[in-house]
Formats: C-alpha cells, sequence, structure tokens
C-alpha cells in the first residue's frame, strides 16, 4: 500500500510522508461531491489507510501484525493470542501477583505500609525497565534479524517474537496493576509506556475473537 | 448557490457564524445587524415566542425559569449525569430515562431543540449577509465529546434545516485557522477551555497534514465553573454580611432564582474585569438591600485554582498517549475565553515550558476554523487536510460486563474495526450488542452510547456468523452494518440510543420548530397589534378626560364607541381587526387632538404640555 519494501524496520520519516499523500488521495473531504455509494467506499479505503498506518509506525505492533501474517499462513485460524511465555517468567508475574493482592487487602484495612509500598515500587521500576529492555529487543536487533534472514531461519525468529510479545503482555499487565494499587505517578511516565497507542492488549481481559455471545433475546 | 458551506462554532456562551472570504482566502466571521459578532447561545420561552441571543440574555435575571442558557452541557446526557448541576440552574430539568429534557415556558424541549434555535439564528445571520439561503454547515464540537453529544449537535443542526456536512473538533478547527498563516511546521499543543467545556489536543502539523496524535479534555469544565464557584462564595458573603436584612425580609437568596441568577451575572463580570485589572467592584441590587463589596485577583484565584489545575491531568494524559514530553512542544495556542483568565496562561505556560500563542481573538479562532474546514470541504482549499482522532476508545460488552475495546482511543479517523458474532441459542434471530465509549474496563463505567439488534434468521446455535462492522466515520459518529456471512444477508439493525434522539423523533421536532417559528412570527406581530392599540387607548382615554368640554355631545360618542370597539377587537386575536379599530380610534380623537393642541399653545392647560396628552403619535 505504501509502496515501501516489507521490512520490519521501516524508514519512519519516508512512511508518515507516503501516509500523508495516501491520507491525501483517499480522505472523505475531497470526495463532498462525489454520491453517496462512492463516499461510503472512500470512507472504508481511508479507515483502511489509517489502520495500516497505525500498525506501521509502530514497531512493536509491526511485529505483531507479522506474528499474525505467519500464523495465518500455518493454520487457518491459528490461535495467536494465546501467550506462551517462559515458565521461569511467568512464576516470577504470579509471585508478584500474589504480593500484590496480599498488600491490597492489607491496603483495604488501612493505609499501605512504607516498605511493602517501597518494594512494590522498586519492582514496578524494574518491571518497567525490563519492559523497555524488550521492547527495544523486539524493534531493535530482532527485527533486523527478520529482514535479512534466510527463509530457513525465519521459524526460529518468529518464535523468538512471539515469546518477546508474550514477555511483554505480562510486564505490561502486571506493572499496570502494580501502578493501579500504587496510584501516584501515572500520569505522564507511567501512561507513556503501559498505555501506550491505547490497546492494552494485556492477555486476561483479551476477548477471543468470536467469543461474544449475543444473549438470546425474548 | 447551494453549495456554500458556513462553519459554526456552537459554543456554550456564545455562538458565531463565520465563512472563507473568497477575494482574500481568509475566514471572516459574519456579525449581526449591530455589528456584533457573537450570538449569546441563550433561548428564551417566553409567552411573546422565542428569543433568542443578546435580548435573550438581557432578561435572564427577569426571567430565569423560561431563559435556558449553557444548553451545550446537557447535549447527549442523561438526567442522572446533570442531576448534580440541575441544582444550580434555574430552569427546570425533568426527571427521567434517556436524554435530558427541559420544562421551560410552558413547553417540554430537549437540548438538541434549544440548540437548533441558535443554529438557526445564525443561519439566517449567514442568509441575510449573502442575500441567498444556506443549506450546510460544519459544526464544531469539543473534542472529547462522546457519540451521543456529537450526534445531538447534529440532531440540532437538522432541526434547525441545516445540513451539518461535518462535525469538527474545537481544537482541531482552532488550529486550521492558525495554521492558515501562523504556525510553522512543528508539533503544536491547543489548550482550548471554553464555558464549559475544556480540551487539549496535540496535533504534528506538517506538508499542509493537520494530523491530531492525541487529546483528551473533560467536557464538563469551563468558564462557567469558574462563574459558580465565585458566586457561591459570594453567597456566603453575602448571607455574612446582609444577615439582618436577609432575616427580616425572611428571603432565602439560594432558592431565588432570579437572585441567583443576578449573582451569577455578576460574579462572570467581576471575573471578566478581573483578567485585566488587580481589583474590582461587585455591586449587586438586592429587593431590600445592595450588596457591593472589592474583590482582587488574587482571591479569584485562589477560588479558582482546583478547577485550573484540573485541567492539567488531561494534558499529562494526551501528552502521555501521543509518547511525548512538554519539551517535545514547539508551540502552543490558546483558545476559549477562559484563557483569557491570567492564572490559566501561567499554569499552562508552567506546564509547557514556553508562552503560548495568543493572536487571533480567542472567541473567535474556533469559528474561523470551522469555516476554513468548510470551505475545505467545498473544494476551495485543496493543500490543507485534517487528520482527526475519536477522542474515546469503542467497545462492546462482552460477558461477564467487560468491555473489549473495538477502537481505542486516539485512533485517526474514519477508522473501522470488524467483528464476528454468533447465537447462543436455537433458533434465536436476535443478538444484541451493547455499544460502549470510555476507557473503564466495566461496561457499567463506560458510557453506553446504544444498543444494536441484529435480526437474522432462525439457525442452530453457534451456526450464524455475523460480521459486524463498526465505522467512526470523520465526524467521529459511530456507524455500524452487520452481515449474516453464510446468507451473505446484511443483517437489519435497530438502533436504540441511550442518550438520543430517534428518527422519528427528529423528524417530529423538525416540524415543531416549523410550527413554532410560524407561530412565533404570528403572535408577534399580534402582540405588537395589541401594545400599539394599548398606548392609542391610553392616549384616547387622557384626552377625552382633559377636554370632553371641548368637543360636542356627537363627536365625543363617536370617540367612545370607537374606543369601545377597539377594547373588544384588542382581547381578541384577529390582528387585522385590531389595526383596522386602532386606526378609527385615531381618525376619531384627530380633530380632539387639534383642539387640545391648540388649547394647549394658548396655555389653557396650564404648564402642562401638548405632547404629554396627545401622546406621541
Amino acid at each position: 500500500m505504501f509502496g515501501l519494501p516489507r521490512k520490519l524496520v521501516v524508514d519512519s520519516a519516508e512512511l508518515q510522508r507516503r501516509f500523508y499523500a495516501l491520507a491525501r488521495e483517499h480522505h472523505p473531504d475531497f470526495h463532498q461531491a462525489a454520491p453517496a455509494e462512492e463516499r461510503a467506499r472512500i470512507e472504508a479505503t481511508s479507515a483502511l489507510v489509517n489502520a495500516a498506518y497505525r500498525t506501521l509506525r509502530d514497531p512493536i505492533a509491526r511485529v505483531e501484525y507479522l506474528v499474525r501474517l505467519e500464523a495465518g499462513r500455518e493454520t487457518k485460524e491459528g490461535d495467536i493470542d494465546k501467550p506462551k511465555a517462559p515458565p521461569a517468567l511467568l512464576q516470577e508475574m504470579f509471585e508478584i501477583q500474589e504480593a500484590l493482592a496480599e498488600a491490597r487487602s492489607e491496603a483495604a484495612k488501612g493505609a499501605l505500609d512504607e516498605t511493602t509500598r517501597a518494594t512494590l515500587a522498586e519492582q514496578r521500576e524494574s518491571l518497567r525497565a525490563r519492559l523497555k529492555d524488550e521492547e527495544t529487543r523486539l524493534a531493535g536487533p530482532l527485527s533486523a534479524r527478520w529482514d535479512s534472514a534466510a527463509p530457513a531461519e525465519r521459524p526460529a525468529i518468529l518464535a523468538a517474537f512471539k515469546e518477546a510479545l508474550a514477555t511483554r503482555a505480562y510486564l505490561r499487565t502486571v506493572s499496570a496493576d502494580l501502578t493501579e494499587t500504587l496510584g501516584g505517578d501515572t500520569e505522564a511516565f507511567g501512561r507513556a509506556i503501559e498505555g501506550r497507542h491505547g490497546s492494552a492488549e494485556a492477555p486476561r481481559t483479551r476477548g477471543g475473537m468470536g467469543g461474544h455471545i449475543g444473549a438470546p433475546h425474548q | 448557490m447551494s453549495s456554500r458551506i458556513i462553519g459554526i462554532d456552537l459554543g456554550t456562551t456564545n455562538s458565531l457564524v463565520a465563512y472563507v472570504d473568497e477575494a482574500t482566502g481568509l475566514p471572516r466571521v459574519i456579525p449581526d445587524a449591530y455589528g456584533r459578532p457573537l450570538l449569546p447561545s441563550v433561548v428564551a420561552f417566553t409567552p411573546d415566542g422565542i428569543v433568542v441571543g443578546e435580548p435573550a440574555r438581557r432578561q435572564l435575571a427577569r426571567r430565569p425559569a423560561d431563559t435556558v442558557y449553557s444548553v451545550k452541557r446537557l447535549m447527549g446526557r442523561g438526567f442522572e449525569d446533570v442531576k448534580d448541576e440541575a441544582r444550580y440552574l434555574p430552569f427546570r430539568i425533568l426527571a427521567g430515562e434517556g436524554l435530558v429534557r427541559l420544562a421551560v415556558g410552558g413547553r417540554e424541549v430537549t437540548p438538541p431543540e434549544v440548540s437548533a434555535v441558535v443554529l438557526k439564528a445564525l443561519k439566517e445571520r449567514a442568509e441575510r449577509h449573502f442575500g441567498e439561503s444556506v443549506e450546510k454547515a460544519v459544526v464544531t464540537v469539543p473534542a472529547y465529546f462522546n457519540d451521543a453529544q456529537r450526534q445531538a449537535t447534529k440532531d440540532a443542526g437538522r432541526i434547525a434545516g441545516l445540513d451539518v456536512v461535518r462535525i469538527v473538533n474545537e481544537p482541531t478547527a482552532a488550529s486550521l485557522a492558525y495554521g492558515l498563516h501562523r504556525l510553522s511546521e512543528g508539533v503544536v499543543a491547543v489548550y482550548d477551555l471554553g464555558g464549559g467545556t475544556f480540551d487539549v489536543s496535540i496535533l504534528r502539523v506538517k506538508d499542509g497534514v493537520f494530523e491530531v496524535l492525541a487529546t483528551n479534555g473533560d467536557t464538563h469544565l469551563g468558564g462557567d465553573d469558574f462563574d459558580r464557584v465565585l458566586a457561591l462564595w459570594l453567597l456566603e458573603d453575602i448571607a455574612a454580611r446582609h444577615h439582618t436584612e436577609l432575616d427580616r425580609d425572611c428571603v432565602d437568596l439560594a432558592r431565588d432564582p432570579e437572585a441567583m441568577q443576578e449573582l451569577r451575572l455578576a460574579a462572570e463580570a467581576a471575573k471578566i474585569r478581573l483578567s485585566s485589572e488587580e481589583r474590582t467592584t461587585l455591586t449587586i441590587p438586592f429587593a431590600g438591600f445592595t450588596y457591593r463589596r472589592d474583590i482582587t485577583r488574587a482571591e479569584l484565584e485562589r477560588l479558582v485554582e482546583p478547577l485550573v489545575t484540573r485541567t492539567l491531568g488531561p494534558c499529562r494524559r494526551a501528552l502521555g498517549d501521543a509518547g511525548l514530553t512538554p519539551a517535545d512542544i514547539d508551540e502552543i495556542v490558546l483558545v476559549g475565553g477562559s484563557t483569557r483568565v491570567p492564572l490559566v496562561r501561567r499554569r499552562v505556560q508552567e506546564l509547557f515550558g514556553k508562552a503560548p500563542h495568543s493572536q487571533l481573538n480567542p472567541d473567535e479562532v474556533v469559528a474561523l476554523g470551522a469555516a476554513v474546514q468548510a470551505h475545505i470541504l467545498a473544494g476551495g482549499i485543496t493543500n490543507m487536510l485534517l487528520l482527526d482522532v475519536t477522542p474515546l476508545s469503542l467497545g462492546i460488552e462482552s460477558l461477564g460486563g467487560i468491555v473489549n475495546v473495538l477502537i481505542p482511543r486516539n485512533t485517526t479517523i474514519p477508522t473501522s474495526a470488524r467483528e464476528m458474532f454468533t447465537t447462543s441459542a436455537d433458533g434465536q434471530t436476535l443478538v444484541d450488542l451493547h455499544v460502549l465509549q470510555g476507557e473503564r474496563e466495566l461496561a457499567k463505567d463506560c458510557r453506553s452510547l446504544g444498543r444494536f439488534e441484529l435480526r437474522i434468521d432462525p439457525m442452530p446455535a453457534g451456526m450464524p456468523k455475523i460480521e459486524v462492522t463498526f465505522l467512526i466515520d470523520a465526524n467521529g459518529i459511530l456507524q455500524v452494518q452487520a452481515k449474516e456471512q453464510r446468507s451473505d444477508k446484511a443483517a437489519s439493525i435497530e438502533v436504540k440510543p441511550t442518550y438520543g434522539l430517534n428518527e422519528a423523533e427528529v423528524g417530529r421536532m423538525i416540524e415543531d420548530s416549523f410550527t413554532y417559528a410560524e407561530a412565533d412570527v404570528e403572535t408577534r406581530m399580534l402582540i405588537e397589534a395589541r401594545n400599539e392599540a394599548d398606548t392609542v387607548l391610553v392616549h384616547a382615554g387622557r384626552a377625552l378626560k382633559q377636554g370632553a368640554h371641548l368637543v360636542d355631545v356627537a363627536e365625543r360618542a363617536a370617540i367612545e364607541t370607537a374606543v369601545a370597539a377597539l377594547r373588544a377587537a384588542r382581547s381578541g386575536d384577529d390582528r387585522d381587526r385590531i389595526h383596522e379599530a386602532t386606526t378609527a380610534v385615531n381618525r376619531a380623537t384627530e380633530h380632539l387632538a387639534e383642539v387640545l393642541m391648540d388649547a394647549a399653545l394658548k396655555g389653557a392647560l396650564g404648564s402642562r404640555r401638548a405632547t404629554e396628552i396627545l401622546g406621541e403619535r
């Protein structure tokens, strides 16, 4: 769509320039005089252009998209939403969650005591640092490796992507949970990381596709 | 030429209409006949008909119960949302389900109908200016308005006979107005604090594209709140200083809508003066006493400080969502009358670390931007493009009352999302979707936009594959389409807006607006005729009293007959009959008037002037 090479490492200035050109070409603003049917088509195209740019401008979203594409190639209804994080990480996250649950019930009785608060805050900082590392690794070296890999190497990199994405999802969820309990400094810094690009794809709130069952109507 | 599109800023306090002047390529506000650019967004429902703008504003304190102001704060909302605020409003808000309804002037009206009166006045203003009918408009809304509030604004346009071809976010519109000449490329923060709403938008301006990166705000925070805290503070001060008079007259000012409205207006005026002066004197005449005191800017700032601070959270969140820090902002634009308050300017400057722009009049800049967008849509500008975002996440309620986000906030619009749905019971023919907007995890904490009922052919449970497409259009308004994939048939959707009007209601209101508008003109003319009759009757009565002895019996009888006829006509509704009877009295008293004039000139009536008796005909 954007006429750029299909690579994970993207020239973002060039991508933005091409997005603006496409946005101009397909924006409903410039097709006001068209018949209703054509305007609806233009609106749909415009929505597609916007979605494509949203995916491509963000290095992590690019990886996620690639994983989805590749998974679709392997199986028809590939269940790529289920994260496969390393067991060690799962164990660790579980422990933090437990400590957090304890702290919460404590906090419900009275104020959170200072030492617990400090420990939790420290944990959050460490999780955030790891999250950042994971994102940097995904967007940087891993993405570059994919671009230069021979077809035979790709499945291994793809597996690494999946694991890194799952790890990231857990780190985000737990650090967001910590923030929720601790409150406070979320405003600028916290949000920039945890709420980036809006969609909080925490594994526990993710409903699967086709999983919404409409209630029977009487 | 019906392709003309005007730009309208439908504000909480004031509204404006603007267009782009073909000759200069610059947007211009269209003033009223007296040269005033602002139309107060005040609508009075009087026995003489509907009054809008300045005349309505002037009677705010005289007819508080029937004069609606700040109706924008009620747009697209339910009674539950506004009941706290309703305590401070002098007009009646009816309790009930669905969207807010007001009881004013013996009628029940909805906020879109009230806004439609304002829009209609602006439409007429533009039509007078161009000498031709105007049917299309771009109307601005706060960026943080949700779907229901946007839809309500669009409905208001339809009721007013305007095709709202685009809803534009106010801060974005402002950036367009600045962007025309004054903005260099870079990242811009627009801080828009109006009468009732607060918005902040972060944009990247490059190659003529205005790309909104993030937006945030509070649709219930503005200058009105400044006025209210000041008015409540004054109320306490009055109670403390004038308790003797208040007790003597058994007056509870807080329960007296007229007094409260006086207080609010005085507070607003003092607030405005304190933006340029350090100290001002308030004088408010009440029934039994006059309240007078000095107030300093520091005192006002202490009162509004918490409100100003409340605007900083959304600013930080918008920056966070855009992935930026204050240092990344190249320019800051101030919009909205409340940004004239020095404390607001100081806090904004502190947050972003640089001085904000304010070359364009903060009251007019949004309307000017709306005109620019209108000109783009009309094909008059091709090098500028606005890419806005949806301010709130859109989702649907899934099992357990959890919101499944389909379109995250700050997604560039138009945008769409697809979801597959199926049935849970055999032969189920209806699937109910609850669409929500908001950032919370649980459906009950988010804003309910409405329910969509998909009707499908009966099939075994789990068999149907219904593909639902949610599209947020360039107006930020949701459109939903559904298709059953097995039969490839479009499923019918019935939309039940939670806080909106359905098609039939809008249709009825459009009709109402015509019947009422015509009745209003008719009534106004009837009132005028009666007023004139009253004047003539008073003068005739006075002349008879003064000069009965100066004319003969026949003439006196003729006058008395004419007067009786006019009295009879006046009590009826026939305007023409009143006119005729008035003319008849005038004619019958002509001779008497002359005689009286002579007598006056001869000094026969002492020191009284003839015109006093004759009236000013």
